[in-house]
């Protein structure tokens, strides 16, 4: 996995609560047995007035030449909520996407960014809308610089705090695959198991 | 004096191995379903890396997102690439040795259904499934949430899962719930009155003598809808009755170890670090309105003014005005199914109502049962002629039109009453306006052909 340390970029406004993952990508996009690709489905509801034409609706924010580029999304509360579907994500990225700001995440969404490397970072709404309006003044030249290591986002303005969660942010920054470092921890996962078959030996299936 | 502790407390220690420094818990994983929509990608994945799993017996395989669930169905489906995605399943369910209830198996359903009727799930285990319903099965007293792919890969891989310890809420329903409100009313109050980010990603328990009085199914439902209450999961701890609902399942003990699941309980006066109260003699029957299953009133009241941008978006969404009695709005469709409300007591619920009447001219009605296992108890009591004479299409099990997947759809534009979960912008295909209601509601307003309760059909 990619390690997220430092990003500077283009920040898009999508000040939405409760924007699902069925927004992020409907279920119609997802076509093939694969992450990847997944970036033209990216919010195809709002981003196309006709869908299967893939023919832009040009009032959302991320058809708009001043966003384009953009690699960062300041959003409502609750963003990812619903569906658990990873293709949020993966679509998310394929698109170019590295970080969202959010007051809250759905917890599973959360969870599968960490997991490829895009950053999920919470901050109140004050804070966020505040953000959008300096950078909605001029998207393409009022860049965000986020540190990930000292939690903040540093704009040629002002300097905001974000919050992440230590585990996800040290995984972050690490770029560790999960799984091969789970297996380092091997025996101390079959001695546990052993011990719990030993006492719920009706968890085991034959 | 002994630490008092949450159930969830007791499932989650009973299941860790170790905490790390920064915080996550390494769990341990007793059961892990998979569908053909994600599970597909997930063994791709594990096949790619050469990575083979680590507990092939505890994972079970389900046909339920894309199969079609017309009559006579075969793998194909009307979702685009769908059959590569059931065939994906089935060709690495082989390959890895895993248990799978296919297309036609007897016992093929909406994993979540078949999990529960085949006792794959049950208290004490540590349940996943890369779908965010999988919290209905918190109704048996099992930690049961849903995951990501990635996640899905790596207990594949490892029979683990690391995670942060969540936070405890409690949510105590007392009194009685009036004649006609269901566990989906109660639900539908709750993530109303709280916000569907309301169970801030806690570990929910529902306890209380209202919770208690509800029968499994109803259970499952309410649990169910714990994932648009931004819960974590959500937990019902067992009792007589999960003990007697899990007796003789398939993947069951032949011995149920019942002393060690009357211990599965929260003991008295622990501490839950959030608490909500709920007097369910105060819910009614209700019905969204809008695009959040927070958007939600009584059946019998009015659509409310927008409180923010959010609303008005839903409002303009739904194509409804401010002010608008629910049960003034017409309908052109309804439908019965998905994992929230397909089981037999829901189908009963809505038998009931359409017992001797028709759906209203120029509504389109289908009634997809949960599982098979559910669609032949229900054609054994003759329920299917009571949905068929009514005027609703009957049905094989699956996912269906809970959500659209490219296939079927009531429309655009097209306003659907529907017993399912997620009333989101496009959900049931692009345009399409859902409202979220119990199996009783859609029947009566099916029959009225607009938002209607079932004492308005009774009248």
């Amino acid at each position: 996995m990619e390690p997220f340390a430092c990003h500077r970029g283009i920040a898009a406004p999508l000040l939405r609560d409760n924007v699902d993952t069925d927004a992020i990508i409907p279920s119609q996009q997802m076509r093939r047995v694969s992450k990847r690709g997944l970036g033209a489905g990216l919010f195809a509801n709002w981003r196309y007035a006709d869908v299967g034409a893939r023919l832009p609706n040009s009032s959302f924010v991320l058809n708009q030449p001043a966003y384009a580029g953009a690699s960062i999304l300041l959003s409502g509360d609750n963003f990812g909520c619903g569906s658990s579907r990873e293709h949020a994500v993966w679509a998310l990225r394929d698109f170019g996407i590295r970080a969202i700001f959010a007051p809250s995440f759905g917890a599973i969404f959360r969870k599968n960014c960490t997991a490829n490397g895009l950053l999920a970072g919470t901050m109140p709404a004050g804070r966020l809308s505040a953000l959008a309006s300096w950078v909605e003044t001029a998207p393409q030249k009022n860049l965000l610089a986020i540190d990930l290591a000292a939690g903040k986002v540093t704009t040629a303005a002002t300097e905001a705090a974000f919050d992440i969660r230590p585990a996800d942010r040290q995984r972050l920054l690490r770029g560790l695959d999960p799984i091969a470092y789970t297996l380092t921890a091997s025996a101390r996962i079959d001695a546990f198991e052993r011990t719990r078959f030993d006492a719920c030996p009706w968890a085991k299936l034959p | 004096m002994p630490e008092r502790r949450t159930l969830f407390d007791k499932l989650w220690s009973s299941h860790c191995i170790e905490t790390d420094a920064d915080g996550e818990g390494l769990l341990y994983i007793d059961r892990l379903c998979l569908h053909e929509r994600t599970g597909s990608i997930a063994l791709a994945e594990l096949a790619a890396r050469g990575q083979s799993v680590r507990q092939p017996r505890h994972v079970f395989c389900m046909m339920d997102h894309v199969v079609d669930t017309r009559p006579g169905r075969s793998d194909a489906t009307p979702v685009p690439g769908g059959e590569d995605f059931i065939r994906g399943l089935r060709r690495y369910a082989a390959q890895f040795g895993l248990r799978l209830f296919d297309v036609g198996d007897a016992n093929q359903g909406i994993g979540h259904l078949v999990s529960a009727e085949q006792g794959i799930a049950l208290p004490g285990l540590t349940v996943v499934c890369p779908d965010s319903h999988t919290c209905t099965l918190g109704a048996l007293g099992c930690l049961a949430f849903g995951i990501g792919s990635s996640e899905t890969e790596h207990v594949l891989a490892t029979s683990t899962l690391r995670l942060d310890k969540p936070a405890t809420l409690e949510v105590a329903v007392e009194g009685t719930l009036s004649a006609h409100a269901t566990a989906k009313d109660l639900a539908l109050v709750l993530i109303a009155e709280y916000g569907a980010a309301g169970g801030l990603g806690a570990a929910l328990e529902f306890r209380g003598s209202a919770v208690a009085s509800l029968d499994m199914e109803a259970r499952m439902t309410l649990c169910n809808m714990a994932v648009e209450f931004g819960a974590a999961t959500a937990l019902v701890a067992p009792d007589e009755k999960t003990i007697a609902y899990v007796a003789e399942r398939p993947y069951a003990p032949a011995v149920p170890p019942v002393a060690a699941w009357r211990t599965l309980r929260t003991d008295a006066d622990a501490a839950f670090d959030h608490r909500i109260r709920i007097d369910a003699s105060t819910v009614a029957p209700r019905v969204t309105w809008g695009t959040s299953p927070a958007q939600g009133v009584n059946v019998s009241g009015r659509v409310p003014p927008p409180r923010n941008s959010s609303d008005e978006r839903a409002l303009d969404y739904i194509g409804l005005q401010p002010g608008t009695a629910l049960t003034t709005v017409h309908i052109d469709a309804a439908f019965i199914g998905s994992c929230t409300n397909a089981r037999l007591s829901d189908l009963r619920l809505a038998a009931a109502v359409l017992e001797n009447r028709r759906v209203a001219s120029g509504v389109a009605a289908v009634c997809v049962p949960g599982s098979s296992q559910v669609k032949r108890a229900a054609e054994a009591e003759g329920l299917h002629r009571t949905f068929q004479a009514a005027g609703f299409e009957w049905r094989e099990s699956g996912c269906a039109m809970c959500f659209y997947a490219g296939g079927e759809t009531f429309g655009p534009g097209k306003r659907v009453i529907t017993t399912t979960n997620r009333n989101f912008e496009g959900r049931q295909g692009p345009g399409t306006r859902s409202h979220l209601a119990s199996p009783a509601v859609v029947a009566a307003s099916a029959i009225r052909g607009r938002i209607a309760s079932p004492e308005m059909i009774d009248a």
